[in-house]
């Protein structure tokens, strides 16, 4: 095992800066009304930077950033932008241990994970959509001989996006990689609990994009989120978290009649049928591992498998190994290479976390192992530890229905096929589902009558680019991680041309 | 619109003492409030507190209560969606604040606090 150098420590790979402004045009600019706040890691619950505390008139500047760079970055070849979203990538790959201490020390997430998954897959984005926008083509309709009807893809050109704070820079890598390949210029507003780590990336990044392309507002939902998803002057808000604020972003995207998406998480059901136990081999071994998938993350994954449904007649043996693969998990501090769960990313996380177990033992659910903070002592005593925990119950719990964002898994039965999808489907949500079965035939029927954008089939968690990732039902509107979200971020102009010299003949 | 008949049914939602003085606070701070419960990922399953009328409530809203507070002129409606108070109905729901930097856009988290739901079963 070795442990990586906390942030600013002698041996660090990487510093933070003590504090950060706003990202406005190219440099950094102080918030307007002066005020600040402390960032704190979830390692150990100390501040270890400041953050600009963002207003209105911030996002207005930040806009008009945005505004002055728009036409000439909107004019550039997809070959240009392919080649910077090329660059970006290249350096975060140079840069890839350091940007994965940055975001384990400010989410609290194991550093196993942001080297091995989010930074890996953040620069395969970049490069995914530097290819879709090389590759991509408009259409022409022949309408008659001598009329064609021409379909050109253009940016929507200033468009707003709020980012979540399970993956700080995964996700925004989500958000600004096809804007930006579409040609738009953005403002981004990292989320106030996580907001450091992207400009840890901007520091890395800013030479290869001209100023105002990417503009970074950091500040609260309600100070510096609202005048942004509000604001007349965006054509497009693009949001990751939960469904209320959807619901509110709807409604102001309403008022300028502008367009949205959303992903706004789920109650993932994983299930398991009873020929995944007719053979102890690397299959058996790999649904288990699947099985405590629950876990990775902290379970801060809107795709969490957080429901567990075992078929009746394997229901005891599997669960018993789910219970003993969730033991032997590796709890620890995030900066330690073996480390597989650390800590949830804030204060207020691992109290509603300790809330659901409560309201769970309240209504009848069996704690199988886990059920409370992990006491991890020394210097990660004030850190935020939940031990990962096996609920088992039933579907009507609200352990069940509600996304507990931690490292839970609620566990029940069913008897047979048609049950397993009747209780798969007893959701709000329909974001995420795991399938695992030996019986190609049974998979696929599955996989089509689960209501949810992504069933993952025999695996689950993984997120290439190339996979459209998105919502079904209260989850979400819009499709992620694949070149399908250009056209998200792409206006269709349709240029109708008569090629015919002579007149219709109708005045 | 739902409105559970308050003289039918049990009390639904209640305050901490601790909340109620940040409501204060916040109502000194935006004037009247109002809060929506959410769902979903990230911080989905908080309440979000907003100035009135701030959030649109519609028919697919339930009103689960309108919190009472000392001091504070007009009383909170405490709104939930209705598909999700399906599955809460069985529960009470006390609003308690914590420690934290929230998200979303509800009105408290500058403070440094962010508002909690502690439930219990109903009758429990």
């Amino acid at each position: 095992m070795s442990r990586y150098a906390a942030p600013g420590t002698d041996d660090a790979l990487m510093s933070y800066q003590s504090r950060y402004d706003h990202w406005i045009g190219g440099s950094y600019v102080a918030p307007k009304q002066g005020g600040y706040f402390e960032n704190p890691t979830p390692v150990t619950g100390a501040p270890f930077t400041e953050i600009a505390r963002g207003t209105a008139e911030d996002v207005e500047r930040a806009i008009d950033a945005a505004h002055e760079a728009a036409p000439a970055w909107s004019r550039t070849s997809p070959a240009e932008r392919a080649q910077v979203l090329n660059q970006i990538a290249q350096r975060m790959e140079a840069h890839l241990e350091e940007l994965a201490v940055a975001e384990s020390w400010e989410n609290g997430k194991p550093v196993r994970e942001t080297l091995a998954a989010d930074i890996p897959l953040a620069i395969d984005h970049f490069r995914y959509f530097a290819a879709a926008i090389r590759s991509q083509e408009g259409s022409l309709s022949q309408i008659d001989e001598d009329t064609v009807a021409y379909h050109f893809h253009e940016p929507l050109g200033v468009v707003a996006q709020i980012i979540p704070w399970n993956f700080p820079i995964l996700m925004a890598t989500w958000k600004l990689a096809p804007a930006l390949a579409a040609g738009n210029t953005v403002v981004l507003k990292p989320a106030e609990q996580t907001p450091a780590s992207v400009h840890y990336w901007m520091s890395l990044v800013a030479d290869l994009l001209p100023p105002g392309v990417v503009n970074i507002v950091n500040g609260f939902g309600a100070e510096a989120g609202k005048p942004l998803a509000s604001n007349a002057r965006v054509a497009k808000v693009a949001f990751t978290g939960e469904t209320t604020t959807g619901r509110l972003i709807m409604q102001y995207a309403s008022e300028n009649l502008r367009p949205v998406t959303l992903e706004l998480g789920g109650k993932s059901p994983n299930i398991f049928f009873e020929d995944v136990s007719d053979d102890g081999d690397d299959f058996y071994d790999k649904a288990l591992e699947g099985f405590a998938m629950f876990a990775l993350n902290q379970g801060e994954v809107c795709t969490c498998p957080s429901r567990a449904l075992i078929q009746r007649s394997h229901y005891r043996a599997f669960l018993d190994a789910g219970v003993q693969r969730t033991q032997a998990l590796v709890q620890g501090h995030p900066l330690d290479t073996e480390t597989m769960v650390g800590a949830q990313a804030s204060n207020d996380q691992l109290e509603k976390i300790l809330s659901y177990l409560d309201i769970g033992r309240q209504e009848g659910a069996r704690v199988l192992t886990g059920g409370g903070r992990a006491e991890l002592g020394g210097e990660l005593e004030g850190g935020y530890y939940v031990r990962p925990t096996v609920l088992e119950g039933s579907n009507d719990m609200r352990v069940f229905q509600e996304e507990i964002f931690g490292p839970v898994v609620s566990v029940t039965g069913f008897d047979d096929f048609d049950d397993a999808i009747r209780i798969a489907n007893d959701t709000l949500y329909g974001l995420g589902a795991g399938v695992w079965t030996r019986d190609g035939s049974r998979a696929y029927r599955a996989g089509r009558a689960i209501q949810a954008g992504r069933v993952w089939t025999n695996c689950y968690h993984q997120y290439p680019a190339h996979a459209a990732f998105g919502g079904y039902k209260q989850s979400g509107i819009g499709r992620e991680n694949h070149k399908m979200m250009l056209e998200h971020y792409q206006q269709t102009k349709n240029l109708l041309v008569s090629y015919d010299a002579k007149k219709l003949g109708m005045f | 619109m739902g409105t559970p008949d308050e003289r039918a049914e049990p009390e639904r939602v209640a305050v901490t003492p601790a909340a109620a003085e940040l409501l204060r606070t916040l109502t000194s701070k935006h004037g009247p409030l109002m809060f929506h419960q959410s769902g979903g990922c990230c911080d989905g399953s908080s309440p979000m507190c907003y100035g009135r009328g701030e959030f649109r409530t519609g028919g697919s809203d339930v009103l689960l209560g309108e919190l009472e507070i000392d001091g504070v002129a007009e009383p909170v409606p405490f709104w939930m969606s209705a598909a999700q108070f399906a599955h809460w109905s069985h529960t009470h729901l006390t609003v308690d604040v914590v420690e934290g930097r929230g998200s979303g856009f509800s009105l408290e988290a500058p403070e440094g606090v962010r508002f909690l739901i502690r439930s219990r079963l109903v009758g429990g």
